[in-house]
């Protein structure tokens, strides 16, 4: 996979490349996707006449040709300059101080002191989500160390086992060594994805299609009511499953009629400048196009607390990319989202984001894939959004002197994996602990089993339904009838377990702050 | 602005629970951080106190010169070590004085135990004795211990009844047989048979302890037939396996698993196999992955939440980020490569010692990484070890030196910081491993440490 990273892409082997991605080795064209290979709506979209296959192209054509129809500014308004690699033009910044750490001498990560480091105790093992429901799964110390041994050579193809990682993380957080198992688990599935899964392949496609959220939900949200009637309609849910492997079990989320996006636009951007408090805002793909109302509260707690907020240009975080071994995919737009928030860094921002996963990626992600000019200056200066508060802000003292939201609250929160991994997992419970009203019950430490698109995959439907057992039974003891996590797919998965409504814990901040 | 609290507890295991609990209950506000999940799951759940007292002084005076790297020309001899104990409070007094317990003293150890009898609850057995039972572990090796999940109680090797010790065949690293064989070498006071059964078969042969656990758990169906019926189905046949002495066959009274006979609903999995086998069903406690570790994780954990105490996992605290008047007032976490400060009005250092990776060492020295505290050790590296593998290991010993209130101090038995105290493995003196007090030294200063460090917070 690494040999695709290269800036120059002077270490690849095009030979052997015949997947007919389309994107010309050595000219340097990245970050513009290819019609035809990036985006495939006419999978998501039924053909019954609603959205017709000419508009979701045309969309796709005209904003490649970056063309002025009503399509393309809608797709401006929605995120994304679709632009090149490197630099920016901050003073603040300069791309030549940056010293591009080589990461990839010889075209492979070098793993081997990750994989000296471990020592087997097996932490990761106990740990591991999946192996519990699925012996056949060989867990993340066979998937992490063991397996960079065997593949080292080059004479031993990667175990199709690597293709039911979840990337959920967890072993990250076990390893008492500090091996760098979720990165190796990412190269592994990354190079089983590029070297030995058929391109043509129903599960290739699908999954390609799963790691590509945001581009069916940057069309879909151009007919929002339309899109989400549709890709919940029975007949073509369950061609789903039959053509595609997408389990007809799970609901697919709701569409916003405006989406963040088009809210922050129209409201004419942000309400406070203070050069001296600023954070660029990092909404992703399912705030923007599904929950606006999450990106909403973070906007007006933050204004609340005196930053100016921005919302500069940016793609999918590419969490559900590493997930499915796409690096390409999570590459080209981690090339936008690098230019554009280091850009805001050198304005003074840090970063903010609100979901815990692509927080996760913007911080040890893309540093421990990528080698982009920037990408660690973004590493450092991302947080999730109540975690920067919690740093910067007497928020539980803020929040005692608001004297809680109007109406009692009763939550039963999960703490999302990639959450545990930053630190986070139990930082809405200990910040609402004191605050009147409001009850926030932890529903425990397991798996909510979805992650991602993991869930959505037919043949790990019932895995993920089992790993989340422990969750649903948990949230029903809870008092509460109301979930709260900060990850979307989270939400889906506990919405889809009890029937409950799920909120983020920025909603009940702004609630109990008044904001 | 700082993240704050009066108490800041840096280490995830048993001292750092038992000094953040402690903390809790003198009236402080505490904050847990530790690097990664607690390492109690890789522990075996045994909570020893002090099963020997190894000799320090070789049997004939060490040879001079550089080691021989293992070839054994004129090797150390030492005396066997003193043990196993019947009772730990007893020999307490025979250790060295730079020992842990000689330091916090005995009450130290019997609170340690008391607070963890309490947060343990009926999860645990032991606590109506001062003496140390004796529990068949993985591997054959009895071993003395203070506490004892309940789950292990029928294996007891005090207990003379016959023992039956199911191994499966899938499950390399543990043989029943073998297991069954060392038992009776050790001299245990009942007859014992090793039998491998079919039942893990069903598993992927590399299935995890936690997939077979969770089966269990949730009584899923092993072919058709549900996991805990199939399982006691499997092992019925081996209930006349035990030969006596005279060569009579009785019936066993009690057969020992591996510890994985479920992970939440252990004691419904105990029970149902007990009735299903008429005998009295034990787990023996293995080595990492250990499932009796990770439920006495959990119920640690469960307790530091109802007492009150904010705990987080996932970063490390790096080094000291403020101090004045010999005080520290933040120290740096790591959060993902930028550091945020924590504010304290105390400090407990509970990281560990060499494996837990709470003091850190290369070919030039020890060192403790986040306060640099001084560590006691002597400056030629040959002589941080003997030859014997066994004998007196000098770096067995090393760690940071605390006073009375367990506050580390430097060369000259200054203390180094008025609020730092230390808990655990970090401390040094104590030869845990040789010992078999590694949970006993943790409890005893962990308790000190947090009483000490709420004092030091609240007054």
């Amino acid at each position: 996979m690494t040999r695709h990273t290269d800036d120059d892409g002077s270490a690849e082997e095009s030979s052997e490349d015949d997947r007919g991605n389309g994107r010309g080795r050595g000219e340097p064209a990245p970050g513009v996707p290819e019609a035809g290979r990036d985006e495939q709506p006419s999978i998501f979209v039924p053909d019954d006449g609603e959205v017709p296959e000419s508009d979701a192209v045309g969309a796709r054509d005209s904003e490649a040709a970056a063309g002025g129809d009503d399509a393309a500014a809608r797709a401006a308004t929605d995120g994304g300059v679709e632009s090149a690699t490197g630099g920016t033009d901050s003073t603040d910044l300069d791309p030549d101080a940056y010293d591009p750490v080589d990461v990839f001498p010889g075209g492979d990560l070098d793993l081997r002191e990750g994989a000296d480091s471990c020592y087997k105790c097996t932490s990761c093992d106990t740990s591991c989500p999946v192996a519990e429901v699925d012996d056949e799964f060989p867990g993340p110390k066979f998937q992490g160390p063991e397996q960079w041994r065997l593949k080292r050579k080059g004479d031993h193809d990667i175990d199709e086992s690597i293709t039911s990682c979840s990337n959920c993380m967890r072993c990250d957080d076990a390893c008492p060594s500090s091996v760098p198992l979720s990165q190796m688990h990412n190269e592994a599935r990354g190079q089983f994805v590029e070297r030995q899964m058929e391109k043509l392949s129903v599960e290739y496609i699908r999954n390609r299609l799963l790691a590509n959220y945001r581009t069916s939900a940057r069309l879909a949200s151009m007919f929002p009511r339309t899109a989400s009637f549709a890709m919940n309609f029975g007949p073509a849910r369950w061609a789903m499953e039959k053509v595609m492997g997408i389990p007809k079990e799970r609901d697919f989320p709701e569409f916003a009629t405006e989406t963040f996006r088009e809210w922050w636009k129209a409201r004419g951007g942000a309400k406070v400048e203070n050069p001296d408090k600023r954070v660029a805002y990092f909404h992703g793909c399912y705030s923007n196009y599904n929950t606006p109302e999450v990106g909403k509260a973070m906007v007006r707690v933050y204004e609340h607390f005196g930053y100016e907020v921005m919302v500069p240009p940016q793609k999918c975080s590419g969490t559900p990319m590493f997930a499915n071994g796409m690096l390409d995919d999570a590459r080209r737009h981690a090339e936008t989202n690098v230019e554009n928030l280091v850009e805001a860094i050198g304005e003074g921002a840090d970063v903010i984001a609100s979901c815990t996963s692509c927080s996760m990626s913007l911080r040890q992600e893309y540093p421990e894939l990528f080698d982009l000019h920037g990408i660690e200056d973004l590493a450092e200066h991302t947080f999730e959004a109540m975690e920067y508060l919690r740093i910067h802000e007497d928020l539980e003292g803020e929040l005692d002197a608001a004297g809680g939201p109007d109406e009692e609250r009763e939550l039963a929160y999960h703490a999302p994996c990639h959450a545990r991994n930053q630190g986070l997992a139990r930082q809405a419970v200990e910040t609402f602990r004191d605050v009147d009203g409001v009850t926030v019950e932890d529903v425990g430490d397991s798996c909510s089993g979805i992650s991602g698109t993991y869930g959505w995959k037919e043949e790990k439907y019932e895995k993920s339904m089992e790993i989340g057992e422990e969750m649903f039974e948990h949230m029903e003891d809870a008092e509460g009838d109301v979930g709260m996590t900060e990850c979307p797919t989270c939400a889906m998965q506990m919405e889809h377990g009890t029937g409950y409504e799920i909120e983020h814990p920025l909603q009940l901040l702004e609630d109990s702050l008044g904001a | 602005m700082a993240i704050t609290s009066d108490v800041l507890v840096v280490g995830g295991g048993l001292a750092a629970v038992t000094a953040a609990v402690s903390a809790a209950r003198e009236g402080a506000d505490v904050r847990l951080v530790s690097h990664k999940a607690s390492t109690l799951r890789q522990a075996s759940g045994l909570i020893d106190a002090l099963g020997y007292v190894p000799a320090t002084e070789p049997a004939k005076p060490l040879r001079d010169g550089p080691p021989t790297a293992g070839r054994n020309l004129d090797p150390d001899e030492w005396p066997d070590p003193e043990g196993p104990l019947a009772d730990p409070f007893e020999a307490i007094d025979r250790l060295p004085e730079s020992h842990p317990y000689r330091i916090a003293g005995s009450d130290a150890l019997r609170d340690g135990l008391d607070l963890f009898d309490d947060l343990a609850g009926d999860a645990y057995r032991g606590g109506h004795t001062d003496r140390n039972a004796l529990v068949p572990t993985f591997g054959g090796a009895v071993k003395p211990t203070a506490r004892y999940p309940a789950a292990a109680e029928a294996g007891l090797a005090s207990d003379d009844r016959p023992a039956l010790i199911v191994g499966f065949r899938s499950l390399t690293e543990y043989d029943a047989r073998a297991f069954a064989g060392r038992l009776e070498a050790a001299g245990v006071p009942f007859d014992a048979a090793g039998a491998e059964v079919e039942f893990a078969e069903a598993f992927r042969a590399d299935a995890k302890i936690t997939r077979v656990a969770k089966a269990l758990d949730h009584d899923e169906e092993i072919d058709g037939v549900p996991a805990r019926e199939a399982l006691a189905k499997a092992v019925a046949p081996h209930l006349h396996d035990v030969v006596d002495g005279s060569g009579g066959v009785d019936r066993v009274e009690r057969v020992g698993f591996p510890a994985f006979l479920g992970d939440d609903e252990g004691e419904a999995v105990r029970a149902e196999l007990a009735e299903r086998l008429g005998a009295d069903v034990f787990e023996i406690p293995m080595g990492p992955p250990s499932l009796p570790g990770l439920r006495l994780e959990d119920r640690l954990f469960d307790a530091l939440d109802a007492e009150g105490v904010r705990f987080e996992t996932g970063n490390p605290v790096v080094g000291v980020e403020s101090a004045a008047d010999g005080r520290v007032e933040t120290v740096a976490v790591d959060r993902k490569g930028r550091t945020a400060p924590y504010g304290a009005d105390a400090f407990v250092l509970a990281t560990g010692g060499l494996v837990g990776k709470g003091l850190d060492s290369d070919r030039e020295g020890v060192r403790e990484p986040v306060f640099d505290l001084f560590v006691d050790q002597p400056d030629d590296r040959y002589e941080w070890f003997v030859d014997d593998a066994f004998g007196d290991q000098p770096y067995a010993r090393f760690g940071v030196r605390p006073d009375e209130r367990m506050r580390p101090v430097d060369g000259d038995g200054a203390v180094q910081y008025e609020n730092v105290f230390a808990a655990g493995g970090v401390v040094g003196g104590a030869d845990a491993a040789r010992e078999k007090s590694a949970s006993g030294v943790s409890l005893a200063t962990g308790i000190v440490a947090g009483r000490q460090a709420a004092t030091e917070a609240t007054q």
